[in-house]
């Protein structure tokens, strides 16, 4: 396994922030091979840096052929969730100190998705399952001339489940979703629980009748993955009790 | 290669090309072709709010809201735009709420308003609560509710689709659109989309600085395209600084910080914007806030061992508060900087944020050709896009609302336009610039590397065309960027395959930042005066006599094939508002 490294960039600087890291990355590409490996890579970096920059040294400077995606950089994208040291995490937001430096850090794409290159998965059946759950808001009757009115409280009723980037992490962490892609994954109950606790909206029975199914909210084991993996703090788990309860007592 | 064929195209799935997809779907068979996920686009990361006198808070109307985009412009704004956008202003936020986005709420239940930089009750009087907002995360909520309507709607996209050139034919001696040409990253397929209406919303150009709140594909490949093939773009020296990014990443802290209370403070613990603006304070327009910092640094008066930032103090305001209405940018805090803005003052820095210049349009969206004639069939929105409603510096909140309400316009208008009009013929070998720009950077053996002249571009931007300007740091940016564009001749890639190869699209996003940072420092060296984000210390004052003008910056190609910007003007609109001097 070849391991590049970095000429050091800063030497003589006594007090230099940077520290060598090992970044231990799942690489695969079915241009090359069919088989995925694992590839060492050494940085030298600030560990107060994040996850993602390191990952731009390798490509920027060892290795261009490292593939992932990723834009906006803090967070709020959604683009580059990883399973960095086996949590799914957004490699912009994992800061290296966090991390223990010492040893290497593994770096790999999410499970569940299919696969298409190094950290990169096919996205589709995620958003599909999103596109499933109807993610819009459905009113009925004419439209008021000016806005509709929601109280604060009927506002901050559904204020956890907006914070959603799609990033992914949820999901593809969540074991029942490794063993079935046909289950709907706790993003997609997210944004149904969105709208349906969403005051405004009319179309709360129709969601619910599409998690009642055999691939729905049922299929939640309730392991709290989720809601350890969201990188935007929503209760995950909570939320898919809440639409469980909501089947049974119709009150939502 | 693959054909297609489309009734309206639309590059771009931010806020402005789905809010013009919205328009476009309904009317035409359209298709979104978006080089990211569309809920991956960097209006996502917008902040504070969008501006719409609802006068649901207080007293407030469109008219002050038009005075307010001028007055901030400095006076660069086409006045028509600028009403249109005021005045659209309403619906585009009442249509966003019926499209589902959950606002805050005031107590009675109708959309809560605050306060941003540059707006005021009646002409300057007072600041005014305009600003429509959902928490921190205003932008994140415009972007989920339009892809939301998006998927309701059947809009259809292509994701991960590099749109890298755009067709023009001559029909009738009229330059008139034809479609584009797309890079699919999935495969490496090369795509052209032959279409009646091709509308660019694809966003800023943000990254050719170093220290910016831009996302790393903010690389202005819709400028970029539309310049290489003969078009003008418009008021390019035009670069607004946002007053607080954190320090040296650039992540934004948004203004609502200040409106909700925050204030600057200097090593001395000096609340120093109420030298610079007595009346707005901490709430002047960003190029004024931005150079008072700069200024403050300079003079001794900056933070840390060295002296580089001031600091967002927010310790005053109660956690509750912090919590409810700056949820997203106090966790930015405590996660980049480990600091907890409850109890420790921020520290920031300007950073650069947003393109005011672009793709020259009116104010249906239509593409000019020149300072009169449009681009049948060619329309752009957004940050992409100069309307002008932003001349000289753009204000807080008016652009997720330049977004709503000229990627509707321009989404009318374009399907209306196709509805009208059969498809022009294509180019004869219509992908042949992208095939070859790919095939040259995939073969070439040359030694120099993407990001070693990505980052010399940042730093010379950063160094020079930043908050402050002369002749001499804009010959130095000029200088250097030549050299740089000779350089990126002999760039090379190291990932040569088809899948996913994100090498090969960095060095293609690379050669549009340099086109477009030249055009900058070219358009910039020209202006000699100092207006709204434009501030040349050599001439310190805006003179309308000389400059009351847009820039209009048009590529030449030389019979030896060696490229050089040509610099026209265009007159600004001005209809009730004479230009005053600008105080806050
Ligand atoms: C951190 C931050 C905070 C902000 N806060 C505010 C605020 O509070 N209020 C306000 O009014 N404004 C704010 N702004 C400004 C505002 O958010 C942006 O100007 C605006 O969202 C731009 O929207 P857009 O649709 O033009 O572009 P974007 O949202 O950037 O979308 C660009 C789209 O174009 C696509 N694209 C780009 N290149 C290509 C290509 N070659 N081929 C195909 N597709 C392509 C991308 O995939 C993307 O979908 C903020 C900006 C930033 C950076
Ligand atoms: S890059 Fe946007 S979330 Fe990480």
């Amino acid at each position: 396994m070849a391991t590049p490294t970095l000429e050091k960039a800063e030497a003589g600087f006594a007090d230099s922030p940077y520290i060598t890291v090992t970044f231990r990355i799942r690489r695969f590409n079915p241009e090359i091979s069919d088989e995925a490996t694992w590839q060492d890579f050494q940085v030298e970096i600030d560990p107060k840096e994040r996850v993602l920059d390191g990952l731009h040294k390798i490509k920027w400077e060892l290795d261009g052929s490292l593939t992932f995606r990723r834009s906006c950089a803090h967070g709020i994208c959604g683009s580059d969730a990883m399973r960095i040291n086996g949590k799914n995490r957004l490699a912009c937001k994992t800061l290296i100190k966090d991390l223990n430096p010492e040893k290497p850090i593994t770096v790999e794409a999410i499970k569940g998705l299919t696969v298409l290159k190094d950290l990169v998965v096919d996205m589709d059946p995620f958003f599909q399952a999103y596109r499933d759950v109807m993610p819009f808001l459905v009113t009925k009757g004419n439209e008021p001339t000016r806005e509709r009115l929601q109280s604060a409280e009927d506002r901050e009723r559904f204020d956890d489940t907006t914070k959603c980037i799609l990033c992914a992490a949820c999901t593809s962490s969540c074991p029942v979703f490794w063993n079935d892609g046909q289950y709907f994954g706790p993003a997609a109950i997210v944004n149904a629980h969105r709208f349906i606790f969403d005051s405004r909206d009319e179309a709360g029975e129709q969601r619910l009748e599409i998690l009642n199914d055999k691939d729905g909210v049922w299929r939640c084991r309730t392991t709290f993955n989720c809601t350890d993996a969201c990188p935007r703090g929503i209760e995950v788990t909570k939320a898919i009790q809440e639409v469980k309860r909501a089947l049974i007592t119709r009150r939502f | 290669m693959k054909i297609h064929k489309y009734d309206t195209v639309i590059v771009g799935a931010g806020g402005a090309g789905m809010r013009a997809a919205i328009e476009a779907t309904k009317r035409s068979r359209t298709a979104v072709l978006t080089k990211l996920y569309p809920t991956r686009s960097h209006t996502g990361a917008a902040q504070g709010g969008m501006a719409a006198a609802l006068a649901n808070v207080e007293e407030d109307n469109w008219e002050w809201h038009t005075f307010d985009t001028v007055k901030g412009g400095d006076y660069l704004v086409d006045q028509d735009a600028a009403e249109i956008l005021a005045k659209e202003a309403i619906d585009a936020v009442l249509d966003l709420e019926k499209m589902g986005l959950p606002f805050n709420r005031t107590p009675d239940g109708t959309i809560d308003q605050r306060r941003f930089g540059g707006h005021s009750r009646n002409h300057g009087e007072a600041p005014v609560r305009r600003s429509c907002y959902a928490a921190d995360r205003t932008g994140h909520m415009i972007l989920q509710t339009l892809y939301q309507n998006c998927v309701k709607e059947g809009v259809e996209f292509f994701n991960e689709f590099y749109v890298l050139d755009q067709l023009i034919t001559e029909v009738d001696g009229v330059k008139t659109s034809a479609g584009v040409v797309a890079y699919e990253l999935a495969t490496g397929e090369i795509h052209v989309f032959q279409a009646k209406s091709v509308i660019y919303a694809s966003g800023g150009t943000g990254k050719f600085f170093k220290v910016t709140s831009n996302a790393h594909t903010l690389t202005g490949d819709g400028q970029a395209a539309c310049y290489r093939r003969g078009l003008p773009l418009e008021d390019m020296e035009f670069f607004q600084f946002h007053p607080t990014g954190i320090w040296r990443m650039g992540i934004l802290l948004t203004e609502g910080a200040r409106g909700e209370g925050g204030i600057l403070r200097n090593k001395d613990g000096e609340r120093f914007m109420e030298k610079y603006a007595p009346v707005m304070k901490d709430l002047a327009s960003r190029d004024v806030v931005s150079r008072s910092i700069y200024t403050e640094i300079r003079e001794g008066r900056g933070c840390g061992p060295e002296g580089d930032h001031v600091y967002l103090d927010l310790t005053h305001l109660p956690p509750e508060q912090l919590d409810a209405k700056l949820p997203d940018i106090t966790e930015f805090a405590r996660t980049y900087l480990g600091i907890e803005p409850y109890t420790d003052p921020i520290p920031i820095q300007p950073t650069a944020h947003y393109a005011m210049g672009g793709i020259p349009t009116n104010v249906e969206g239509e593409v000019l050709a020149d300072n009169t004639t449009v681009v049948p069939g060619l329309y752009a929105a957004g940050e992409v896009a100069c309307v002008s409603v932003h001349g000289a510096n753009r204000l807080g909140t008016n652009s997720l609302l330049d977004i709503n309400v000229f990627g509707k316009r321009s989404g009318i208008a374009a399907a209306e336009y196709a509805a009208k009009h059969d498809y022009v013929e294509l180019p004869e070998n219509p992908a042949e610039l992208v095939e070859t720009q790919v095939k040259n950077l995939l073969s070439s053996t040359g030694t120099e590397r993407v990001a070693v002249i990505r980052k010399e571009l940042q730093e010379t931007m950063d160094a020079n065309v930043m908050v402050f300007r002369t002749e001499q740091t804009i010959k130095t940016a000029v200088e250097k960027i030549a050299e740089l564009r000779e350089r990126y001749k002999n760039v090379s890639v190291q990932d040569k395959g088809k899948r996913f190869n994100t090498d090969l699209l960095e060095a293609i996003e690379l050669g549009n930042l340099l086109d477009l940072a030249e055009v900058m420092a070219v358009s910039a060296l020209a202006r000699k005066e100092s207006r709204g984000g434009h501030y040349r210390e050599d001439y310190p004052n805006r003179d309308d006599v000389n400059f009351m003008r847009h820039t209009m910056a048009y590529r030449e190609v030389a019979d030896g094939g060696k490229d050089s910007i040509r610099l026209d003007y265009k007159p600004v609109v001005q209809t009730r508002y004479q230009p005053m001097e600008r105080k806050y």
